[in-house]
């Protein structure tokens, strides 16, 4: 099997909290259009085959799929929805490729959930609804409708359950944040660093929405909504759009492209019951020696010189860090207060800003990692350019209650050097 | 959970049959969830524009110069050449039935007695086959059909709110011409 | 290209209300699926979950909290979706898994639970609808196939008599199918023009029912397939095609995107006139007219001529072509993507020759799955060849 897949181009909007003058076609169309642009190629002749990763509730459709073709350039050709993280969508567009049925597949993902008044409903609404969804209630609407409300100010989530006995579900993040740092010694300060670090990095990253110049303190004084997790810990929900282009590199050649590899790719599933599943991110585990053992990574432990991986809770960062295999556990801590998670650091981490700097953007997270990775490898982050990359990886997660993760391994070269 | 063996294959059929009077009679245990999914939908521009002329009482399209193409409901960009549209143009309220129903059914499925005469109109001025799905009125069903002439029946100005029902319906277009 | 065969397929019951959860179901599917194929859930590498909208289970992303239900627990689980199309499409996602290489052995799983949403589900189909231009009119979704018939029956003066054949034949057909909610031998095209009319031109039993159900079909590489078989069925062409959202810009009389799908699926499976290659067709029949609409986008015969053929009693199961042997979703039911047992699953049992009373006469060798999604715009194709 001699095929290799690569990515030929990459195009996004800009993240934004509310993006109210756009309807969700118009949107999608920008983020395609610059990634068609950037690949130098016409959709309607050149793309063999379309894919969108969307869920119906974030959007607020039955049959999302349905308003997806005319925006994104597949208007009688093949295009499907993929109802998981943008990763799943990268790694479906890689299978495809690999079949040689096709040779060049758009990969769209994105987040409009400024339109969506009711976000932790819909969260609480994927739970099981007869073990799970009883023990939460029925959430009041209006406090958890993170900043997008349009005509009530930006309310903050509130994690105490409220009159009606009703609690939010991100809970979750509470009970494995607390295992978390009880079986690693991991510190709520430690954490706390996290959030300071990638709201600091997003101020060089032109897209993010959620910048800004924090101390450890300030997280720390944030008010607790899930003990331990902390307003400040929590990623703020985030409109935006994504697409990737990938080809066979014999396509790029043609084009003249420069091409990123994408060397390997994983993701797995841990049980659909929160209750009885490891709290130690065993779906990044999982999913990460899939995509080792396809990009033919033995040791993973300075095979990356940039790692983005999904940092929707601030401690989500340096669990996946340790699920990857990069770290002992506990250990990922001690890099972070080492600086070696910084730009210049042994293993930059999240230099984007992450979900914490850049916002929260639901399935499109996967395509939010990795569209950094991308662009490092690429030489193209300007202010925050990490110096020479040439082996990066990107990781994420479908969010609560989800137990479903999902890991790329993008490089220059065709092969990893191992 | 019962097999119910049958000869041939698949050789079973997996499977608890419950009718829907045992589920209503509460002989069959449930639990009731009721979701809390609300949503405001960014109109964008096009949308905007074409329920902001909805409610002037006029029909507006756009224009893709690449396709040679009128296109209503207007968009921004046209999914053909997957170029951005050029122009706006006003449209005429009058158009031709490209396809209809006759509902006896409510959005839940009840049963309806006064049916609903629902089609496809493609607009005048707009590219062929170009419309959108509206009512009809002032006519008998059986005196609908398909290239059926018709015009738009506009609510009173005051009433309008910038939306597909600022339409009434569509009613018979007398003499079959434009006007 | 690595080559795929299909070695197992299972089905649950369909019915309006089964007792089984979601997971339940998925659970009774795939264990027929891997008990047929003689393997164990620790064989499958890489399971793939077909469902249609959330709404209908009331889950939100019911793909995650279907996952136990399958065996995919710690394994790679993608669900793919494109409405009504997922049945074929689950099974084409199940077959670049393993046409890639990237995975030996694939599951796939369909499943559906309609009978969870209260009061009908077609209240969840009110939201397919585009929320500014379509959803102020409060639309009912069986209107869209009355207006898509109707210009079908206009553009080629085709009468409803001749499409009321189709349930017959379909209804009939699901006899000897154990899993069929809506069999009815003694059916005839009056008790179909009879029967109320829900949204003129379409009456009540020209629509497949709502149905819980689950189905699952194994894949795997043509090695692999060695072990368990000497007589294995083979994936020959995939095919699939979406049309633009904008379905009042265009012509509903013929499925464009069908034709296309067929075109994709036809060429990668070599064949050049597939009314001659094809011995037998599981076109998507949520509504009697669609078979035929489905029979012409599929390329077996001309436009406007699938209810000639049907009249002549060409589409019968002893037929020169036989068309939904299975029973269809006209007469097993129709719990949207499940409907892979009729589409996939089905040409399997055919071509594996373990349809039992269903079974073709004649040895067929090659045989074409279809589904149709979206709102009025995806259509989805498989060819099974037997090796």
């Amino acid at each position: 099997m001699t095929r290799k897949v690569c990515v030929i181009g990459v195009g996004n909007t800009d993240f934004n909290s509310m993006t109210p003058d756009v309807s969700w076609k118009e949107f999608m169309y920008e983020a395609c259009k610059k990634a068609y642009v950037d690949a130098g190629i016409n959709p309607r002749e050149d793309v063999d085959s379309f894919i969108t990763c969307a869920e119906d509730y974030w959007e607020g459709f039955s049959i999302f799929d349905e308003f997806v073709p005319d925006q994104i350039g597949a208007v009688l050709r093949p295009c499907c929805t993929v109802c998981g993280d943008g990763i799943q969508g990268l790694a479906s567009a890689y299978m495809q490729i690999m079949t040689g049925l096709v040779d060049t597949v758009a990969v769209e993902s994105h987040s409009k959930i400024s339109d969506a008044l009711s976000y932790g409903d819909v969260v609480l609404h994927a739970m099981d609804p007869i073990y799970e969804k009883p023990v939460a209630g029925q959430v009041e609407r209006e406090r958890f409708s993170g900043p997008s409300y349009p005509e009530k100010s930006p309310k903050p989530l509130v994690g105490k359950t409220d009159e009606k006995g009703r609690v939010h579900p991100y809970y979750i993040a509470g009970l494995e944040m607390q295992h978390y740092l009880r079986s690693t010694k991991t510190t709520e300060e430690q954490c706390a660093s996290v959030v300071v670090k990638n709201k600091r990095n997003a101020y060089d990253n032109p897209m993010a929405d959620y910048e800004c110049s924090l101390i450890e303190d300030d997280v720390m004084q944030s008010e607790y909504l899930f003990k331990p997790v902390k307003e400040l810990d929590i990623s703020p929900l985030v409109d935006g759009a994504i697409c990737f282009v990938l080809a066979e590199e014999g396509v790029a050649k043609n084009l003249g492209v420069e091409p990123i590899y994408l060397n390997g790719f994983g993701y797995s599933s841990e049980t659909p019951w929160f209750s009885s599943r490891g709290m130690d991110a065993g779906y990044a585990t999982m999913a990460s020696k899939m995509a080792y053992k396809m990009a033919g990574i033995k040791d993973p432990k300075g095979a990356f010189d940039i790692i983005e991986v999904d940092d929707r809770f601030s401690y989500k960062e340096l669990q996946h860090i340790e699920a990857l295999g990069l770290a002992k556990p506990g250990e990922a801590a001690k890099m972070l207060e080492n600086g070696e998670l910084e730009k210049d650091g042994k293993l930059p981490t999240n230099i984007s800003g992450g979900s914490l700097g850049i916002g929260n953007c639901l399935e499109a997270t996967g395509l939010q990692r990795s569209l950094e990775i991308v662009t490092q490898l690429r030489g193209f982050a300007g202010k925050r350019q990490v110096k020479n990359p040439e082996v990066g990886l990107a990781q994420s997660w479908r969010g609560i209650p989800s137990g479903t993760g999902a890991a790329a391994i993008f490089s220059r070269y065709p092969e990893v050097k191992a | 959970m019962s097999d119910t063996k049958i000869e041939g294959q698949p050789g079973y059929a997996p499977g608890t049959h419950v009718s829907g009077r045992d589920i209503r009679d509460k002989k069959i245990p449930y639990t009731w969830w009721e979701v809390e999914a609300q949503y405001a939908y960014s109109l964008g521009p096009a949308n905007a524009r074409f329920l902001k002329e909805l409610k002037e009482g006029k029909i507006i399209g756009r224009t893709c110069k690449k396709c040679d193409r009128v296109l209503v409901p207007p968009r921004m960009f046209c999914e053909w050449c997957y170029s951005p549209t050029n122009e706006w143009v006003y449209l005429k309220d009058t158009g031709t039935v490209e396809t209809f129903s006759i509902s006896y059914l409510d959005p839940d499925a009840n049963r309806i007695e006064e049916p609903i005469l629902v089609g496809v109109v493609s607009i005048d001025g707009a590219s062929p086959k170009h419309g959108f799905m509206h009512y009809f009125g002032e006519m008998k069903p059986e005196e609908l059909h398909i290239g059926m002439r018709v015009k738009a029946v506009w609510k009173p100005e005051e009433e309008r709110t910038g939306s597909v029902r600022d339409i009434k319906y569509f009613k018979p277009l007398k003499d079959g011409g434009d006007e | 290209m690595n080559k795929v065969a299909v070695i197992g397929g299972g089905m649950t019951l369909f019915r309006r209300h089964l007792n089984e959860t979601g997971k339940e179901l998925s659970f009774l599917a795939s264990k027929m699926a891997l008990e047929e194929a003689g393997i164990q859930n620790s064989d499958i590498d890489m399971v793939v979950m077909g469902s249609a909208p959330c709404a209908f289970d009331g889950i939100h992303m019911k793909g995650e909290n279907l996952l136990d239900g399958t065996g995919a627990k710690n394994k790679p689980y993608v669900r793919v979706f494109n409405g009504g199309g997922t049945g074929v499409f689950a099974p084409i996602a199940g077959w670049w898994h393993v046409a890639s290489g990237v995975a030996d052995v694939a599951m796939v799983v369909c499943e559906e639970k309609m009978g969870s949403c209260y009061p009908h589900p077609q209240t969840a189909f009110q939201t397919i609808w585009d929320p500014i231009l379509d959803r102020p009119l409060t639309p009912n979704l069986v209107w869209l196939f009355a207006m898509e018939m109707n210009r079908y029956m206009t553009r080629h003066n085709i009468k409803k008599e001749d499409i009321a054949q189709v349930a017959v034949k379909n209804k009939r057909n699901a006899v000897g199918h154990p899993c069929a909610q809506l069999p009815d031998e003694n059916i005839t095209v009056e008790d179909v023009l009879n029967s109320e009319i829900m949204a003129w031109p379409v009456n009540l039993l020209d629509i497949s029912p709502p149905s819980d159900g689950a189905s699952a079909l194994i894949l795997c590489s043509e090695e692999k397939a060695k072990e368990f078989t000497d007589d294995p069925v083979f994936v020959d062409g995939v095919g699939w095609n979406i049309d633009s959202t904008m379905w009042t810009n265009r012509d509903l009389y013929f499925p464009d995107y069908v034709a296309n799908a067929a075109k994709m699926a036809y060429k990668m499976a070599g064949i050049k006139d597939p009314r001659k290659e094809i011995d037998f067709a599981e076109p998507y029949d949520p509504f009697t007219y669609k078979e035929l609409h489905h029979m012409e986008g599929l390329l077996l015969c001309d436009k406007g001529e699938a209810p000639v053929l049907t009249r002549e009693g060409v589409t019968e199961r002893d037929g020169d072509l036989p068309i939904c042997p299975s029973g269809g979703l006209l007469g097993v039911g129709n719990p949207i993507a499940a409907t892979m047992g009729q589409k996939v699953c089905e040409l399997y049992w055919q071509l594996a020759g373990k349809a039992g009373k269903r079974q073709i006469p004649g040895d067929p060798q090659v045989g074409v799955g279809q589904a149709w999604g979206d709102i009025m715009q995806m259509g989805t194709v498989i060819v099974l060849r037997r090796g």
